[in-house]
């Protein structure tokens, strides 16, 4: 950039500008001429709408910010207030509550892009990283999001997501107390809160700046996987991609604003709209849905891991669920080296393709299954005597305190499937996934030919289509 | 590998082992499914179901329930003129103060006024209730699944109860409500409020017609976000047939 190779404007304006800090040198090199792989899909919009996003949060955010107020007593009515009675509030505080969802819809289908087509392997490792990083400060950032409201959900999702941090050896607990600033949910909680929450979508900017530098740097991927090698696998970022991304930005911001203006609510939960009340614990504490994956993942560790045949336990079973939690997005971070496979692209990796497939599947299982309480029961048999087991259904039944049944002489056994059973099945295949089919395929999976270039892979795609 | 073993272990455990109680919450009935005026993306609201619903709010849930969220002035969206509001208002006494002198006083309320709410605390409401808090109607349809349906599904649904129910002393049975169990007797009886208008005084009307001012209380911008939405997505969609027709013309010569 700097000296002699800047090209000149012809607006003298610019020119005056561009000579002393060359900005529209810069935007024209990277947004303008940008050499990009001719051949992405649809897919390969998503960055562009996160980061629509992550612009539409913060303006809204900030506009709310000017409106609400971060103290227990009155942040619920301050939100209600916003809703009533400030001028468009309701249209504002709606934008923002389902932008949180349709960012992670973007950012979620961005990853899947990602996986799909290999873009976390050499060279783009630390791009992948860096993305991991947005994606975990953004949970960070709709989490406490989720708590300014103040209502139930709000309360007992806080309660209930801080207090795994005392799951921690040792200094589990401080960790808590300083999460809390005090020693409950509180007043404290809620205005750090709403303090780290004004924060980290800066934070985010700054990580997705240098998520874009990265990029910049390796160029991106495309679906084949191949680099490209010249001048006819590119085309200029201006106008192609532009007005393909403005495009599809349109299409995405149609379905955006059906649930802003039709069903807003639909996404959130209603006791949300119950003012918090530490003494009332709600049937069922449920996050919002982009964490309902990783909450089954939590609930599915059920058990203490020890050391076989004797009482030592070596992780009880609130660390080991929180250890799985994090572990998931800890192998996101480390997957460019789970999977070591020369090919990118799982077009021309029939086994990846399938195992990922099945992981996306698993992932929204799990995601139902986060959804549901972790006692329902979706399938049952009893073995034994008739008797004996009208007897034990009418122990489920009658729900007695006193505990005691008269199944005297032999207690049948009962074979149940039920939703913790559910969630550590698919948590097992996503360990499994990373773990073993990743390295796995790494060594023995026998790829499909690769086009030579994007050039050939587009030609050879337009001929078929004129010959159909 | 060791984890995996006894992961296996710990749900054959499981399998065998637990007896787990199927949580009696379970069964709460559906909400009947009702045909509201102001669902779907055209809904409005019905001005004259909204006045009597006000009526019904009024005279019957109010006596137990407050409804903080909403001031007199609101009920201009009602349809009433600002000088009902005012005669309206000034039936209701608030407590204003200090004055000049440090004395706190009465006065009759103005459209400014939030509607009073009938218990001076939490714990009088409670204590007026058999122990139950009356909740704040505010938000309520929000505030429950299916919230307009629950509501007429309550009011309308309260039955004797099955033999396997024990009720204690100041409770009811409402298959709605979570566990069946409500402190709440039933709140509406046929021809319990006087409408102007000729509407049938009904139970079945008068929960029709209080959920109706229910949803707006909690949804008073309904309309007009309704209204928004389907000129937003006119225009959006409009503007995706315009960038699609751009982008296929710039992409021509590339396929």
């Amino acid at each position: 950039m700097a000296g002699g190779q800047r090209q000149k404007f012809d607006n003298p304006v610019v020119e005056w500008v561009d000579s002393r800090l060359p900005v529209f040198t810069l935007m024209q090199k990277e947004y303008g001429v940008f050499p990009t792989p001719r051949n992405f899909n649809y897919f390969w919009n998503f960055g562009a709408i996160a980061m629509f996003m992550l612009v539409t949060m913060i303006v809204t955010g900030i506009t709310l910010a000017m409106q609400y107020t971060s103290s227990t007593s009155m942040a619920f009515d301050s939100v209600e207030r916003i809703m009533r009675d400030v001028n468009y509030g309701w249209l504002i505080r709606y934008i923002h509550m389902n932008g949180a969802s349709f960012f992670f819809i973007a950012v979620y289908i961005h990853i899947f892009r990602g996986m799909y087509y290999g873009s976390y392997k050499q060279p783009r490792e630390l791009l992948w990283i860096l993305g991991v990083v947005i994606f975990l400060l953004m949970m960070a950032t709709a989490f406490m999001g989720y708590v300014l409201p103040w209502g139930q959900m709000s309360y007992w999702g806080a309660t209930v997501i801080t207090n795994l941090f005392s799951a921690v050896p040792v200094v589990g607990d401080d960790i808590v107390t300083l999460l809390w600033g005090g020693f409950s949910v509180d007043d404290a909680t809620l205005k750090r809160f709403f303090a780290l929450h004004y924060l980290l979508p800066f934070v985010i900017f700054a990580v997705v700046f240098l998520h874009v530098w990265a990029l910049h740097v390796t160029g991106s991927n495309n679906p084949t996987g191949v680099e490209p090698k010249g001048k006819q696998d590119t085309l200029p970022f201006h106008p192609y991609y532009t007005m393909k991304d403005t495009f599809g930005l349109i299409v995405f911001v149609i379905i955006y604003a059906a649930f802003v203006f039709f069903m807003p609510n639909a996404l959130g939960h209603p006791d949300n709209y119950i003012p918090a009340d530490p003494l009332v614990t709600p049937a069922h504490i449920v996050p919002e849905w982009y964490f309902l994956p990783f909450y089954a993942i939590l609930r599915a560790i059920t058990f203490d891991l020890g050391i076989p045949f004797t009482e030592v336990v070596l992780i009880e079973a609130k660390l080991g669920g929180v250890i799985a939690m994090f572990g998931a997005i800890v192998l996101l971070l480390i997957m460019p080296w789970l999977d070591t496979h020369p090919v990118r692209s799982a077009r021309y990796r029939p086994w990846y393709k399938k195992t990922l497939l099945v992981f996306v599947f698993g992932v929204v299982v799990l995601g139902y299954a986060g959804s549901q309480p972790a006692d329902k029961v979706y399938w049952q048999t009893c073995i034994g005597s008739e008797a004996a087991c009208e007897a034990t259904d009418a122990h489920h039944g009658a729900a007695d305190a006193t505990g005691h049944h008269d199944v005297a002489e032999k207690a049948p056994t009962v074979l149940k499937f039920d939703n913790t059973m559910l969630a550590q099945l698919f948590t097992i295949y996503y360990y499994a996934f990373f773990l073993v089919i990743l390295p796995l395929l790494s060594r023995k999976e026998q790829a499909l030919p690769i086009p030579k270039s994007i050039h050939e892979a587009v030609l050879a795609k337009s001929k078929a289509k004129e010959t159909k | 590998m060791k984890n995996s073993i006894l992961s296996i272990l710990a749900i054959a455990c499981a399998m065998l082992g637990s007896v787990q109680t199927v949580s009696a919450a379970g069964d709460v009935a559906k909400p009947k499914q009702m045909d509201w005026s102001f669902s779907g993306p055209f809904g409005t609201y019905d001005k004259a179901a909204l006045q009597r619903g006000f009526l019904v709010f009024k005279s019957v849930c109010a006596s137990c329930h407050s409804l903080d969220k909403i001031a007199f002035r609101n009920l201009e969206a009602l349809g009433y003129e600002e000088a009902q509001i005012k005669t309206l208002a000034a039936e209701y006494t608030v407590t204003d103060g200090p004055n000049d002198e440090g004395e706190m006083f009465d006065r009759p309320a103005r459209p400014s006024d939030y509607f009073p709410n009938p218990y001076p605390n939490k714990a009088a409401a409670k204590y007026a209730n058999n122990g139950a808090y009356p909740p704040d109607l505010s938000l309520m349809t929000k505030a429950r699944k299916d919230g307009a349906n629950y509501v007429y599904s309550l009011l309308t649904g309260y039955k004797d109860a099955p033999e396997h129910v024990h009720l204690m002393n100041g409770q009811y049975y409402n298959p709605y409500m979570a566990g069946g169990v409500i402190a709440m007797p039933a709140p509406l009886s046929d021809g319990q409020v006087g409408y102007e208008d000729g509407t049938a005084t009904t139970v079945d009307q008068y929960a029709k017609d209080v959920v109706h001012f229910l949803n707006w209380a909690a949804e008073p911008e309904l309309e007009a976000r309704k209204r928004m939405g389907v000129k937003v997505l006119i225009f959006l969609s409009i503007f995706a047939l315009v960038m699609y027709g751009v982008k296929r013309k710039i992409w021509h010569d590339v396929h």
